[in-house]
């Protein structure tokens, strides 16, 4: 299959060129009261931002009334916007915050200087290395390649496996992992939403993949095996 | 001991370094090389980390079909993409402009 190389060369927090241009049309527009180009923004963040709630508040109302709460700042901060960051990553950092509050509220903390969650666990079951003899630490069940990878990872089950994988995380490997992956911000963009350093952001994407590549082995294998 | 002494030992510490010889592909064993996966992923491996990440990789088909693996879970999550926004609540974002609106104006 194609490399997916994603991340592999640090890039800027800065959106790109062609979406920076795009957006700052919008911004303009929206500061002389356009509500076309609201309605523009709205449409292109505001799905994402709920999902981002979510994984901080339980409750879908709740949830729902920080991306409210999300916007009205939004609105009312727009002349203060100074474009060094990208639209996107100033928004979802507004979001955080409203978000984290709502959770406090909601007695659901998630400390993000307490990096508790999940810290020693192995990337792979030591199950499926070989723990004694000169080959220690080598591959007993080792991974096997994937029967067409492209067509059924981007599939609807396989998307069902992913979604399931990623809402069973620990809140700061989720968080993580839906900013990286699933909204593909870059590593800079997620520091900055989240507040968090590349070394930390690298832990927890590391301990997310993980997680959700073994589900995925889990379900491809399985189906591959059916006779 | 003087910071001359001191610089003295570190010096001395780096030649040592680079007069190793090159770590060999055992060096990393499977287990370990998982864990190093998405520092290679993102570039973080220092250069002498990533010639014993790659070394290990060119011998070893196991942790080949996980380092794709892995790629294909980075695949997956992409193709998840975003649910259609309620339409009940883009109302009730666009409400919230009205109102923004009209208290500027005023």
């Amino acid at each position: 299959m194609a490399p997916v190389d994603r991340g592999s060369s640090p890039e800027p927090a800065r959106p790109a060129a062609g979406e920076r241009t795009d957006e700052a049309g919008l911004i303009q527009a929206l500061r002389r009261g356009d509500e076309a180009a609201y309605g523009a923004l709205v449409d292109r963040h505001a799905a994402a931002l709920l999902r981002l709630a979510s994984i901080y508040v339980s409750n879908p109302e709740v949830a729902a009334e920080v991306v409210q709460e999300t916007w009205v700042a939004v609105l009312q901060g727009m002349d203060g916007f100074e474009e060094r960051s990208s639209l996107k990553t100033w928004i979802s950092r507004i979001l955080v915050n409203k978000a984290r509050t709502a959770a406090q509220r909601e007695a659901r903390t998630i400390p993000f200087s307490d990096l508790g969650d999940d810290q020693a666990a192995p990337a792979v079951d030591p199950e499926r290395f070989r723990d004694r003899g000169p080959d220690r630490g080598r591959w007993s069940t080792p991974p096997r390649e994937w029967d067409r990878p492209e067509e059924r990872l981007l599939s609807q089950e396989v998307r069902a496996v992913v979604e399931r994988a990623v809402a069973g995380l620990p809140v700061n490997q989720r968080l993580t992992i839906t900013l990286r992956d699933i909204e593909d911000l870059s590593s800079a963009q997620t520091c900055s939403v989240l507040g968090i350093s590349e070394g930390n952001q690298r832990v927890l994407l590391h301990r997310a993949r993980a997680r959700v590549r073994a589900a995925l082995e889990a379900y491809l294998s399985d189906v591959t095996e059916t006779p | 001991m003087t910071w001359k002494d001191r610089w003295g030992q570190i010096v001395h510490r780096r030649r040592a370094d680079l007069a190793r010889p090159e770590p060999d592909a055992a060096g990393l064993t499977c287990q370990e090389l998982v864990e190093l996966v998405t520092d290679f992923l993102e570039g973080a491996l220092s250069p002498d980390e990533r010639r014993r990440f790659e070394a290990h990789l060119d011998g070893c088909a196991g942790c080949r079909a996980y380092l794709e693996q892995m790629r294909g879970a980075l695949l997956a999550a992409g193709g998840v993409g975003v649910a259609e926004l309620d339409p009940a609540m883009r109302e009730r974002l666009m409400d919230s402009f009205r109102d923004w609106r009209t208290a500027r104006e005023a």
